[in-house]
């Protein structure tokens, strides 16, 4: 088993991890450490090709991944002085079957497609669409706002992924911008996190329902 | 050149966040709206020379969405300046609970209109995909704090659900640039950079399997953005909270963003031999889109609303006319040039209107055209060119892609577009008249000082050109759609 396998294994077990945690505090952590575990991914993933690009592009996704996007996320979890619990839609014992139904999926439909060879491992494809999947999931299963952004987080993962795993066709400036853009959407709904706490009292989404038809 | 048309917004804005005084912020507004409409009036001129290695780069489709994104601007600035002004340093009454809300400060405001129109300008000047996806998503994180506004719960509902559904849907634009660029990879050779005229070039090369799934998902990414049903639930919402002339350039500007972002990739796969895949796509969003726009037309009670669903109905309409070929296509460009006027023009009003009755409601208003002529006067235009009456733009655009769909000989969708497009009449008619005619309340007229001259001459404006562009297609416009529409059909 080589590196980059291993860091695919972490990010399927973080991704249940958070599908069966409780704690808001708990999920922010796990999001954290998959973010700094994905950072290491461009560096073992091409180390025939070691370069500044690659060096860059993992500094810049650990720092915003691992530290800076836990600090404001627990910031905006503390400013709202809430109970710290998840409140799922869905419980946590489904939402591990879930997610363990959602990766036999993803392996069952990546064995059907064909795979392009400069993928760093046949396991990367059925991993970060597992990511994904799971993003969706718990986007759409978790009440607290900033639960959502954990799982639009999740997701965002599952998309690097793939693409750090094709990585020779993508450019610098793309990559930079894409992180310039999750961080700034991160940014974003950090502050209408805040706005939804002042306003509401609370940050559970389901009572963001005045606007139907 | 075209480093310019992106860089003097995006600094523009970066300064008004610093700015003090707010008369300079507002002539700021207006100072870099005018520059711009004069910069893109000259790429009209002569063609731009491409710039960072052809990653830049202003062809047909860009030029057009270009012009159409500045104009509005420019337009929406003039209102926005006054707009400003009016509801400069006082709490406000909500109009539809009664509780006092405060506003962002009005140099937030400012300085993200002008990130705005940086990043669509952005959007229409980027030939590679992934600096398009960036550029896109930028629009999306720009013009949120813009639909919060407003500082109030329904506002942050808003707000909310556009950030996310927008993001979230837009990640998997990314997956599919992905995808891109995996198609664009051969079994046994050295990729190529995701640029459009790279990827136009070596369509062949491409392999089907991956370029159907990423336009399958591009479909799903830009389609949310773009309003296209059933992807479309953040935009009835957005636009009815969001101050009006933010909704303007939402209805009229952003949505024609996100459909840039798919022409591209249905030029990619028109090159690729894969345009009647593409095509059918773009039939069935299209006429979803048109079925669920006049279901939610009829008996709407906000005006607002009622309008962001017309939005809805015509990106049905501007995607069916891409899924009907070359006419259509033709028809299609057109038809969003129009719509984002007319579209424009009647948020702008609904301004004056709310602004005037304190209501959203449409039972509520009445007798507009007493209590405030020119408004009034104006809503019914916009009402009729809206609905595609000649002899308004939208009625050649709408009869330039049911022509389309007659010749091709689809007999099912050329009858779903006449039902479907009938109903809305029939919806619209009913509500946009109910507010035009009757006696208006004392309120109304009391607060009858009469409409200032912001309120008035941008809609006015837009007006008029709906109206010209129905009269007769200038020769330039006619080039470009032409242009356009030939990278969108078949070669026979």
């Amino acid at each position: 088993m080589n590196n980059t396998n291993i860091i695919l294994v972490l990010v399927v077990l973080t991704n249940l991890k958070l599908l069966g945690s409780s704690r808001l505090g708990a999920s922010i952590r796990v999001v954290a450490m998959q973010g700094v575990v994905l950072g290491l991914l461009p560096i073992l993933a091409h180390t025939n090709e070691l370069s500044v690009r690659f060096a860059v592009l993992a500094a810049g996704t650990i720092a915003l991944k691992g530290i800076v996007f836990p600090w404001f996320l627990f910031r905006a979890v503390w400013e709202a002085e809430v109970t710290r619990e998840v409140e799922p839609y869905v419980g946590y014992v489904t939402s591990l079957l879930a997610g363990v139904l959602i990766l036999a999926v993803s392996f069952w439909m990546c064995e059907r497609l064909p795979m392009p060879e400069t993928l760093a491992s046949s396991w990367l494809a059925p991993v970060a669409f597992f990511s994904i999947f799971a993003g969706l999931f718990l986007i759409v299963s978790r009440k607290r706002a900033v639960s959502q952004v954990l799982g639009f987080l999740v997701l965002e993962n599952g998309v690097y992924a793939f693409g750090v795993g094709l990585a020779p066709h993508t450019s610098l400036l793309v990559e930079a911008g894409v992180l310039l853009d999750v961080f700034v959407a991160v940014f974003v709904m950090g502050i209408t996190i805040f706005h939804i706490n002042r306003e509401f009292d609370h940050i559970e989404t389901n009572r963001l329902n005045t606007l139907k038809d | 050149m075209i480093l310019l048309l992106f860089i003097i917004p995006a600094l523009a804005g970066l300064a008004a966040f610093a700015l003090r005084s707010p008369a300079v912020r507002r002539g700021l507004l207006i100072g870099t709206a005018l520059v711009h409409a004069a910069l893109t009036a000259i790429c009209w001129q002569t063609t731009p020379s491409p710039a960072l290695g052809g990653w830049l780069a202003l062809d047909a489709a860009g030029l057009l969405f270009l012009s159409i994104t500045s104009g509005l601007f420019l337009v929406a600035s003039f209102y926005a300046a006054g707009y400003l002004g009016q509801q400069a340093n006082k709490h406000i009454t909500d109009a539809e609970e009664g509780m006092l809300f405060d506003n962002a400060p009005e140099a937030v405001f400012i300085g993200c209109l002008l990130l705005f129109l940086a990043t669509m300008t952005l959007v229409t000047v980027s030939q590679h995909f992934g600096l398009l996806w960036v550029a896109v998503e930028a629009t999306t994180l720009a013009s949120a704090p813009l639909i919060y506004f407003h500082r109030h719960h329904r506002s942050l509902e808003a707000t909310w659900k556009y950030l996310l559904v927008c993001s979230v849907g837009i990640a998997l634009a990314l997956l599919a640039c992905f995808f891109l660029g995996v198609a664009a990879t051969p079994p046994n050779g050295e990729g190529f950079p995701l640029v459009l005229s790279d990827l136009v070039a070596k369509a062949q090369q491409l392999q089907t399997p991956w370029l159907k799934a990423a336009c399958l998902l591009f479909f799903v990414g830009y389609g949310t953005k773009m309003g296209l049903a059933p992807l479309h639930t953040w935009l009835p919402d957005a636009h009815s909270e969001a101050p009006s002339v933010v909704s303007a350039l939402l209805s009229g500007a952003v949505l024609n963003c996100a459909f840039l972002g798919l022409v591209r990739v249905q030029q990619v796969c028109v090159a690729a031999g894969l345009g009647a895949f593409g095509r059918d796509v773009w039939l069935l969003l299209g006429l979803v889109s048109l079925v669920v726009g006049a279901v939610f037309i009829i008996g709407q009670t906000d005006y607002k609303r009622l309008l962001a669903y017309s939005s809805v109905e015509n990106m049905g309409i501007i995607a069916l006319g891409v899924g009907l070929g070359s006419a259509g296509a033709f028809g299609a460009m057109l038809h969003a040039v129009n719509h984002s006027l007319a579209k424009a023009m009647l948020f702008l009003l609904s301004g004056n209107i709310l602004a005037r009755y304190q209501t959203k409601n449409i039972a509520q208003v009445r007798g507009l055209l007493s209590a405030a002529p020119v408004t009034g006067v104006l809503w019914v235009a916009g009402f009729l060119a809206i609905t595609g009456t000649p002899p308004f733009g939208l009625f050649l655009s709408k009869f330039t892609i049911l022509k389309a769909a007659i010749d091709g000989g689809r007999t099912w969708i050329v009858v779903m577009f006449l039902v479907a497009v009938g109903v809305i009449f029939i919806g619209m008619t009913t509500a946009f008249f109910g507010m035009a005619q009757g006696v208006p309340d004392k309120g109304a007229s009391k607060l009858a000082n009469r409409d200032r001259w912001w309120q008035i001459a941008p809609p006015a404006v837009l007006g008029l050109l709906v109206l010209w562009l129905g009269l007769a297609i200038p020769g330039p416009l006619n080039n470009v759609l032409r242009q356009i529409a030939a990278t969108l059909g078949d070669a026979p």
